[in-house]
C-alpha cells in the first residue's frame, strides 16, 4: 500500500489550470525529485498537498486516509502529517529561531513542553545551530534561516516532508550546507518530496524522479534513467538543455 | 493689553486652575476611553472584514460601509447624531457617555485602516507558514500577524490620538465640561477671550506635545528590528 498516492489532482489559479490531473504514489521512506521548468506546476503539488492552493478535483490518500480538499477538518488532517519548507524559508520573524521550532508542536500539537524543547534542541544541533537558539531570524543568513526552517518542520515529526525550492534564494556558498542536512534525512529514511533545480543533488539522494511540464506529470523513472535515458520528448529536451552546461 | 494684565490675579486663581484642571484631565480621559476602546474595536472589525468565504460577504460588506461611511462625515454631526439616538433609546446616559460614544464610533473607522495597513504589511508568507502548520486564523493573527504588524500600527495610532485631543473640543457642543466648554465658560464670565483661549491652547499644547514625542520616540524605535526586538524582550519579561 502506498504512503501517499495522488491521483488525478488539478488546481487552478484564477481561470488558469495550474496542475491538469497529476497522479502519483510513494512508498514509505522515498524520496521523490519533483522535477521540471518554471510554470510547471511542482511547487503547486506541494502547495496544493497541505491546502495551501485548493485542489479543484482529484484524491489524495495518505496512509490510506482520503483527503477531502473541500473539507477543512480532512484538509487539517493532511496537514498533520505534512511538513513542508518553503524557498523563502518563512520563518516567524517576530520569534527567536527556538520559539520557531517549538511553538506548533507545543500549542498546535499540544505536545508537552519540556519533551518539544528537549527535541528542538537535539534538532537544531543536528543542522548545526545549537548556539543560535536564542537569535531571531533577521540575524541569520539565508542558509541558516533554511536549516531553522527544516528543524521546525521536522520537529513536526511529519510522515512526509515537503521541500520546496529550498535552495533557490540562497547564494551558492551556502546551498552546500542545506543540502548537506537533506542528505542525511534522506539517509534516516524520512519520505520526502523534493522540488528542486538542483539535478545532480536530485540525481544523488532521490529514489524516484518525477518531470513535470505544463501542470501533468510527463515521466516518472529512477533517477539514473530520468537523467540519462529519458524516453520522453520533452524529458530529453528539459534534460538535454539544462546538463548541457 | 491693559485689561489682560488686570485680569491676570483674578484668572489665575487656585480655583480656576483646579477647574482648568479636571477639564483638561476630562478631555485626556475621553480621548484614552474612545480611542483605546475603538482601537480594540477596530481590531474587532478589520478581522471581520477579512473573514474568508462567500458566506461572509455580507459581513465583510457592512466592515466596509461602516469605514468608509463615518470617515466621510464630519465628527460634529456623529457627536449629533450619537445624542440624539441615545436620547431616544434612553434619558440616563452622561453626556460623558454619549461623547465617548461618539469618539469611538469615529476612532473605530480611522483607527481600522491604520490596523489594515499594518496587517498588510506582513508578508503573506508568513500567513501561508503558519496555515501550513494548522494555525488556526485567529491564532495566525494573534501569534504571527500583530506582533509583526505593530510596529507599523502603533505610530500612526498614536498620532491619531494625539490630534483626537484637539478634536474632542467639538464635543463641547454638546456640553460636557471638557477643556473648551470651561474655556467658554470662563470667557462669558468677563475674562478676555485672548487670555483664556491663550491658556486654553497652552493647555491643549501640553496634553499632546508629550504624546506626540512620545509617538515619534516609538516611531524611531520600532523602526528597526533590533529595536523591535528589545521592545519585544521588555515585553515577554
Amino acid at each position: 500500500m502506498a504512503h501517499l498516492a495522488v491521483s488525478d489532482l488539478h488546481a487552478r489559479y484564477g481561470t488558469v489550470d495550474v496542475l491538469k490531473g497529476v497522479s502519483f504514489s510513494m512508498k514509505k521512506g522515498e524520496v521523490i525529485g519533483l522535477v521540471g521548468p518554471s510554470g510547471s506546476g511542482k511547487s503547486t503539488v506541494l502547495r496544493t498537498l497541505v491546502g495551501l492552493t485548493p485542489a479543484s478535483a482529484g484524491t489524495v490518500t495518505i496512509n490510506e486516509t482520503v483527503i477531502d480538499f473541500s473539507n477543512a477538518a480532512s484538509v487539517r488532517l493532511a496537514r498533520d502529517q505534512m511538513a513542508i519548507v518553503f524557498q523563502q524559508y518563512n520563518l516567524f520573524q517576530n520569534m527567536s529561531v527556538l520559539h520557531n521550532v517549538t511553538v506548533a508542536p507545543t500549542k498546535i500539537k499540544k505536545w508537552p513542553e519540556a519533551q518539544v524543547r528537549q527535541e528542538a534542541e537535539k534538532l537544531l544541533a543536528m543542522v548545526g545551530l545549537a548556539d543560535k537558539l536564542a537569535a531571531y531570524p533577521d540575524q541569520l543568513s539565508g542558509g541558516q534561516q533554511q536549516r531553522v526552517a527544516i528543524a521546525r518542520a521536522l520537529a513536526l515529526q511529519p510522515e512526509i516532508l515537503l521541500l520546496d525550492e529550498v535552495t533557490s534564494a540562497l547564494d551558492p556558498e551556502l546551498v552546500n550546507e542545506v543540502l548537506d542536512t537533506i542528505r542525511r534525512l534522506a539517509g534516516e529514511g524520512i519520505s520526502m518530496i523534493l522540488v528542486s533545480h538542483e539535478m545532480a543533488f536530485i540525481r544523488e539522494v532521490a529514489d524516484k524522479v518525477i518531470f513535470m511540464d505544463e501542470g501533468e506529470v510527463v515521466e516518472e523513472a529512477p533517477p539514473e534513467t530520468m537523467f540519462d535515458a529519458p524516453t520522453t520528448d520533452r524529458a530529453r529536451d528539459f534534460f538535454g538543455k539544462i546538463l548541457r552546461h | 493689553m491693559e485689561r489682560i494684565i488686570e485680569q491676570l490675579p483674578r484668572f489665575f486663581t487656585l480655583d480656576n486652575m483646579v477647574l482648568l484642571a479636571q477639564s483638561a484631565g476630562l478631555t485626556l480621559a475621553m480621548t484614552a476611553m474612545g480611542c483605546l476602546i475603538g482601537f480594540g474595536l477596530a481590531f474587532v472589525l478589520v478581522y471581520l472584514r477579512q473573514t474568508p468565504g462567500l458566506w461572509a460577504l455580507p459581513l465583510r460588506l457592512v466592515c466596509i460601509a461602516y469605514v468608509e461611511i463615518f470617515r466621510r462625515i464630519p465628527f460634529i454631526v456623529v457627536i449629533y447624531l450619537v445624542l440624539f439616538f441615545i436620547q431616544t433609546v434612553t434619558t440616563d446616559a452622561s453626556l460623558f457617555t454619549i461623547a465617548v460614544i461618539a469618539i469611538c464610533i469615529y476612532a473605530v473607522a480611522y483607527t481600522a485602516d491604520i490596523i489594515r495597513g499594518g496587517i498588510e504589511s506582513v508578508a503573506q508568507t508568513q500567513v501561508e507558514a503558519a496555515t501550513a502548520m494548522n494555525f488556526s486564523r485567529l491564532r495566525t493573527m494573534v501569534t504571527v500577524v500583530l506582533p509583526q504588524a505593530w510596529p507599523v500600527i502603533v505610530p500612526p495610532a498614536i498620532a491619531f490620538a494625539v490630534s483626537f485631543i484637539k478634536d474632542t473640543a467639538l464635543v463641547s457642543q454638546i456640553g460636557v465640561f471638557e477643556l473648551t466648554f470651561r474655556g467658554k465658560e470662563l470667557n462669558n464670565q468677563g475674562f478676555s477671550a485672548l487670555l483664556v483661549f491663550g491658556t486654553i491652547a497652552f493647555c491643549y499644547f501640553l496634553m499632546s506635545f508629550p504624546l506626540s514625542m512620545l509617538g515619534q520616540y516609538l516611531e524611531k524605535r520600532l523602526g528597526t528590528p533590533r529595536g523591535q526586538r528589545s521592545a519585544r524582550s521588555i515585553r515577554n519579561g
